[in-house]
């Protein structure tokens, strides 16, 4: 059970990281790759702060504030200056690794006994409940603190997710999606085209470096390696969710990138139980999107095939 | 005061290449507020980057071009679009295809407005976007909520018309908007056509292949050869126009071309 909550926690967290990407990569069709850079700058900021004794929530946000400047960057990399979106993604997060690395410090914080939104939130149940150790769930024991760190989680994911589907409603967010969808049209309709990506860029990126600030606080510590591989692991994500929930309205999109994260998460756990070498988790991730990105298309093509010989 | 004024405008594409395209040489021509005009010329002739010029996609290299009393000559596309509606050739061009059809009018009704965080489809808008598409007759009224990619293209073209004079523009650019569609979704949109700009008193561009059209529609003809107007007939003269005329023109062109050509020749031969 606690592996379960446990897999749920981290799966909540990259499920933030996966609605930034969904930001780039449903919503403007390509990849940016600036992701692996901001999703440690956030992890970074909120550990620095922290560790020099910041209020954690100041921290975390402090860290959006900075995740949503890299992506404001990238964003004018690729629209002013007109350098191919992955490039301008690659440069960035490149520049990032030596910024994260002045920002720590060190290649390496931890954050171990140090005041973060899971202990403040902690100490609020606990003092609600009345020092409780474990609470028992399903016919199972489980320690009131994992059960606090996934409330925290939800909690988090509802408030974001349920803004970005206000958003995405807006007359704002309504022409950002057609920005992807069509340029040439929200051009001739009036919108700045490169303005609106440079914004979808800060908001997907303030997102990745939520996701890092809340999974360093999470699982303890922040590390200038931990963003590699994680744009992958949110475009696993954002696949996977439409796998589940088909091509429909924004909504539905969104909670499937949020199913998505939750489900991978969940796969992986069970494999890692299973017996598989962590070191080959990179691997795996590659390799399932890039099955995901080539099966629907064979698919397609084997059924047209079919219906072709029926018909 | 006219409402368009063109003045004097050059546009040199790829300029230095062997693919040098010299697509305007001297643009001069203003159009009154409410005229209807329609624009035709042989392939390459300039007559789709005349649009496009007053449309903003490229900024001309010298010229200017004067709309609603604002000198927009150096104006992005985006800040042009207060004035301007458009309608494309392609049919898939000019709405968003995984956005409904309320969607796709919300940001129409907004054209060259400041995008805001109120909410863009509210109820009130549907019952307004309802009523607009209703007269069209394709029953588009009760699938506002279908995504317009479902759509054929002759629905997407009207849709596409009723959206870029949804808010009255300035100016409306229509370029061979019927090109693409069979013959009858473009006999449709072509009725449509005719009917807004003459209820809404519109002043209108449109770019056409057909002669039918050309003669039939609009007060005003001009015909844009070698990036410059070459013709300009309107009034009583423009009604008396049949297509059989035009087709004599465009003859005379290829006429007068050979003949530069045969000429250049013959100068060629005798002299060099």
């Amino acid at each position: 059970m606690t592996l379960l909550l446990g897999a749920w926690t981290i799966g909540l967290i990259l499920a933030l990281l996966a609605l930034g990407v969904f930001i780039s990569f449903r919503i403007f069709s390509f990849a940016d790759l600036t992701a692996d850079g901001s999703i440690t700058l956030g992890a970074a900021v909120a550990a620095a702060l922290i560790s020099r004794g910041y209020n954690p929530w100041l921290a975390t946000a402090l860290a959006v504030l900075a995740g949503s400047m890299a992506g404001g960057l990238s964003g004018v990399f690729q629209t002013r200056f007109n350098i191919n979106g992955l490039l301008s993604g690659i440069l960035v997060a490149t520049g990032l690794y030596s910024v994260n690395l002045h920002v720590m410090g060190r290649s390496n914080i931890p954050l171990l006994d140090a005041r973060t939104i899971f202990s403040d939130t902690r100490v609020v149940m606990e003092k609600a409940t009345g020092k409780v150790e474990s609470v028992n769930l399903l016919g199972s024991a489980v320690r009131l603190a994992d059960l606090v760190n996934l409330g925290v989680v939800v909690a988090l994911v509802l408030v974001i997710g349920g803004l970005l589907h206000w958003f995405f409603k807006t007359s704002l967010g309504t022409a950002m999606r057609a920005t992807g969808d069509n340029p040439r049209m929200i051009r001739a309709l009036g919108v700045d085209v490169g303005r609106m990506i440079t914004l979808g860029l800060m908001m997907s990126n303030g997102l990745v470096a939520l996701s890092g600030a809340m999974l360093a606080q999470y699982q303890g510590f922040a590390d200038v390696q931990m963003g590699i591989g994680m744009v992958v692991l949110g475009l696993a994500s954002v696949i996977l969710g439409q796998a589940l929930v088909g091509r429909t309205g924004i909504g539905l999109a969104l909670c499937g990138a949020i199913m998505g994260s939750l489900l991978f998460r969940l796969m992986i756990a069970l494999a890692l139980r299973a017996g598989l070498d962590p070191n080959d988790l990179k691997l795996i991730t590659a390799v399932f999107v890039l099955l995901a990105l080539v099966l629907p298309k064979a698919f397609q093509l084997g059924f047209r095939a079919r219906s072709v010989g029926r018909a | 005061m006219a409402t368009l004024e063109v003045r004097g405008l050059y546009k040199t594409f790829f300029p230095g290449t062997p693919d040098e395209v010299r697509a305007l040489r001297g643009l001069d021509f203003s159009i009154e507020q409410g005229s209807f005009v329609v624009v035709i010329g042989t392939n390459g002739s300039g007559k789709s980057t005349t649009l496009n010029a007053v449309a903003g996609t490229f900024l001309a290299d010298a010229g200017t071009i004067t709309l609603a009393g604002q000198n927009i000559t150096r104006w992005p596309e985006h800040r042009r679009a207060r004035f301007i509606g458009r309608v494309f050739q392609d049919p898939l061009a000019g709405t968003s295809p995984t956005l409904s059809i309320a969607e796709n009018f919300a940001l129409a009704a907004q054209r060259g407005l400041r995008r805001t965080l109120g909410l863009a489809v509210s109820r009130r808008k549907i019952e307004e976007f309802r009523e607009y598409v209703r007269p069209l007759g394709m029953r588009l009224e009760d699938r506002l909520d279908n995504p317009i990619g479902s759509l054929s293209g002759g629905q997407r073209q009207a849709l596409t018309l009723l959206m870029a004079t949804f808010r009255k523009p300035e100016l409306l650019l229509l370029d061979e908007h019927t090109a693409a569609l069979d013959p009858r979704s473009a006999e449709q949109v072509i009725r449509l056509t005719d009917d807004i700009v003459r209820s809404q008193k519109l002043t209108t561009m449109m770019v056409t292949h057909s002669m039918t059209h050309a003669a039939s529609l609009g007060d005003r003809l001009v015909m844009v050869h070698q990036g410059r107007l070459i013709l300009d007939v309107s009034g009583a003269e423009k009604r008396r126009l049949r297509s059989h005329d035009l087709l004599e023109k465009f003859e005379d062109l290829r006429r007068s071309d050979q003949l530069d050509e045969s000429a250049a020749r013959l100068i060629r031969e005798n002299y060099v």
